[in-house]
């Protein structure tokens, strides 16, 4: 049953690649160089959504220019039987050595199953899911967005005037939630008198509910928008088109609002690829677990818009280095919106605690709830 | 507090109903057409991406976003006229080639699409309505474009015309008995061939209001599914332009309840809300059939009904 796949996949490739004229099917019919790397990734979307694909296949492009790496890329690739399809592909074909798969779903069961049975290839997922029971060619790599997403709270408390800034955000999952929860804290650090309301559209993309949530928040008085969802294009737009300021999310999304753009909370996935590609090519090997911020330049924020006032650039700015430098995001008093206190008075959490890696709640002073 | 948050919940839904129904009404007449004359074209939803994609592409190049809507309907016409050429073919099955058109649209216009998503493009102007109030949510909630008053005129004319024009006789003539029409010297394939191809070109034209109006971007999840929903719709409507009007409408401000509710804190189960579109039609679906009766005014010759 899988060979009967994997020829039709072939197939497909091959033929495909002569109608467009340029593919990896191609390239994939002859053997892999024998020096230089090649390094596979997958996307669950398609590569330029404004979002989580494009932040990784900028990085991408970024790695294309390291001589000696070749990076064969697929897009679309749905959370199914097709992730493990298109790694088999890329190691039997396109003879890669290192696949980063870079959404949520690809790593349990596919991911897991695809580096038991290709153990000499190093397979990386771009969440916080490694554990050391999995194989040790198996990896997590991760960016804690939560710090750029403070930093843009920072910004956003001194740019609202009504004191109500709004959020859309997908699913109540714990990196959304913490994204939430960092950003309401920076807000509430500079403008205490100020709610963050949150709106969930329930899917990672869904253009029409996310522009529904954006114009709901904005009549319901907010004046700043941001977001979590894959792409940010829609509410961008459409808090630009309203004349609300926003702050971006995963990628830049600067070009959309040139009157009200402020900042975003992007990764720097070129960091990490770059560092991977250049220890396998020294034949070292590769960390199992890696997540950081600012710290090891994994996130970054996109530069100010026109919406930036220099106050809130000055904010922001001084909040990023305190970041880097390690100084808490989490500092008590901080209540859970159902009243109990998760960082008591005098107290603070890590940016790094393990606690937090298992957020399930929004704080006081955020306004929505997760059921 | 709680008349603040009902009031602001209805005008949300109005506005999304207004906001989110032109691409539904659109695609519904267009499906309303094709299914007067005998037909049903599952593939709209592949035309209606592929408008999107066109009218936004055209925008972009040419910087008419009206030109971008007129080449999205021409596109979308392509598509009918295809759906129309095959099913006149010897034991062509509409359904199955409506799905096949669904996917082929769908798969072009991402292939094509691909250069598009990330230019900006111009879009179409809005027309005030709300000049009489100093409500500026309501003033927001009644900015429409042009699109939706052209969808609207379009209703109350195809409704009016299938009643009292000679045209709108001959295509419910040959949706209701193609024998009947034979006999008449109707020639049936040709007048199908032109209903799905003008139904084609409305459903483009839905598309372009996607990418150019609302949401206003080119992106490949725009259409979630909207043309589906809008070919369950007309059945829902029961082949009426009029009330596919109003049941574009009812399914607008479904969208638009999900997000509304939780803006004004009514946050629990918004799961269910956000659901409540695709709900309706499964619940529009099991109300209307019955394995008894065929549909009050459903078309004679459709394969599902026959």
């Amino acid at each position: 049953m899988i060979n009967r796949r994997f020829d039709r996949r072939t197939f497909l490739k091959g033929s495909g690649a002569g109608l467009i004229g340029l593919s990896t099917g191609i390239l994939g019919a002859v053997p892999a160089r024998a020096e230089g790397l090649t390094i596979g990734i997958l996307y669950v979307g398609p590569r330029d959504d404004f979002g989580w694909n494009q932040a990784h296949a900028v990085a991408a492009a970024a790695l294309k220019e390291v001589p000696g790496v070749t990076v064969v890329e697929e897009e679309n690739v749905p959370e199914t039987i097709a992730v493990a399809q298109s790694i088999e592909s890329m190691i039997s074909l396109d003879g890669a050595k290192l696949i980063f798969a870079t959404s949520f779903g690809y790593y349990n069961p596919f991911v897991l199953d695809m580096a038991k049975k290709f153990p000499d290839v190093q397979f990386r997922h771009a969440a916080p899911l490694w554990t050391d029971k999995d194989p040790t060619n198996a990896g997590s790599y991760f960016g804690q967005l939560d710090q750029a997403h403070y930093v843009d709270g920072i910004a956003a408390g001194l740019s609202t005037k009504s004191n109500k800034l709004g959020f859309v955000a997908a699913k109540p999952i714990g990196t959304v939630l913490r994204n939430i929860n960092s950003f309401a804290l920076g807000v509430k650090k500079v403008n205490p008198a100020a709610t963050v309301q949150v709106i969930f559209t329930g899917e990672w993309s869904m253009p029409v509910r996310e522009a529904e949530a954006a114009n709901a928040l904005i009549d319901a008085g907010c004046d700043v928008l941001t977001c979590h969802v894959d792409g940010p294009k829609v509410v961008i737009e459409t808090a630009e088109g309203r004349g609300v300021k926003s702050c971006g999310h995963n990628a830049s999304q600067a070009p959309l609002a040139p009157k009200g753009f402020i900042t975003g909370a992007e990764y720097k996935w070129e960091t990490i690829y770059k560092d991977y590609a250049a220890k396998l090519g020294k034949g070292e090997a590769l960390p199992n677990f890696i997540g950081g911020g600012f710290d090891l330049d994994f996130v970054q924020n996109t530069p100010y818009g026109a919406g930036a006032t220099p106050e809130a650039i000055a904010a922001a700015d001084a909040a990023r280095a305190d970041v880097k430098a390690g100084k808490p995001i989490f500092v008590g008093p901080i209540k859970k919106q159902d009243g109990s206190v998760l960082v008591a008075e005098g107290a603070s959490l890590d940016n790094y605690a393990p606690e937090l890696n298992a957020t399930d709640y929004l704080i006081e002073g955020v306004v929505g709830s997760i059921t | 507090m709680e008349d603040v948050g009902l009031s602001t919940v209805l005008l949300a839904m109005l506005a999304g109903a207004i906001r989110v129904s032109t691409p539904f009404l659109f695609v519904a007449l267009g499906e309303c057409l094709t299914e007067k004359s005998g037909r049903i074209n599952l593939g709209l939803e592949g035309t209606l991406v592929f408008g999107a994609m066109a009218a936004y592409a055209i925008s972009f190049e040419t910087g008419s976003p009206w030109l971008g809507v007129l080449v999205a309907g021409f596109a979308g016409m392509a598509f009918g006229a295809m759906h129309g050429a095959i099913c006149r073919l010897k034991g062509v099955n509409d359904i199955a080639i409506g799905i096949a058109m669904m996917l082929f649209g769908t798969g072009l216009a991402f292939f094509f699409g691909k250069a598009y998503i990330q230019p900006v493009a111009p879009r179409l102007p809005s027309v005030e309505l709300g000049f009489w109030t100093d409500n500026p949510h309501l003033a927001k909630a009644l900015e429409v474009n042009p699109l939706f008053l052209i969808g609207i005129a379009l209703a109350v004319a195809m409704w009016w015309a299938f009643k009292n024009t000679r045209i709108g006789l001959v295509v419910r003539t040959t949706g209701d008995s193609a024998p009947a029409a034979l006999a008449l010297g109707i020639n049936v394939d040709l007048v199908r061939f032109l209903a799905t191809s003008a139904g084609g070109f409305l459903a483009g034209v839905g598309g372009a209001f996607l990418s150019l109006y609302y949401p206003g971007s080119w992106t490949e999840g725009l259409s979630s599914g909207q043309g589906l929903m809008a070919v369950a719709l007309v059945i829902f409507a029961r082949w009426n332009p009029l009330a596919c009007f109003g049941a574009a409408l009812l399914f607008g401000a479904a969208g638009a309840l999900g997000p509304a509710l939780q803006s004004v804190g009514i946050t629990r189960g918004y799961h269910f809300f956000n659901a409540a579109p695709y709900a309706m039609t499964l619940v529009i679906m099991i109300l209307s059939i019955s394995p008894k009766r065929s549909l009050k005014g459903a078309p004679g010759e459709l394969s599902i009904t026959k």
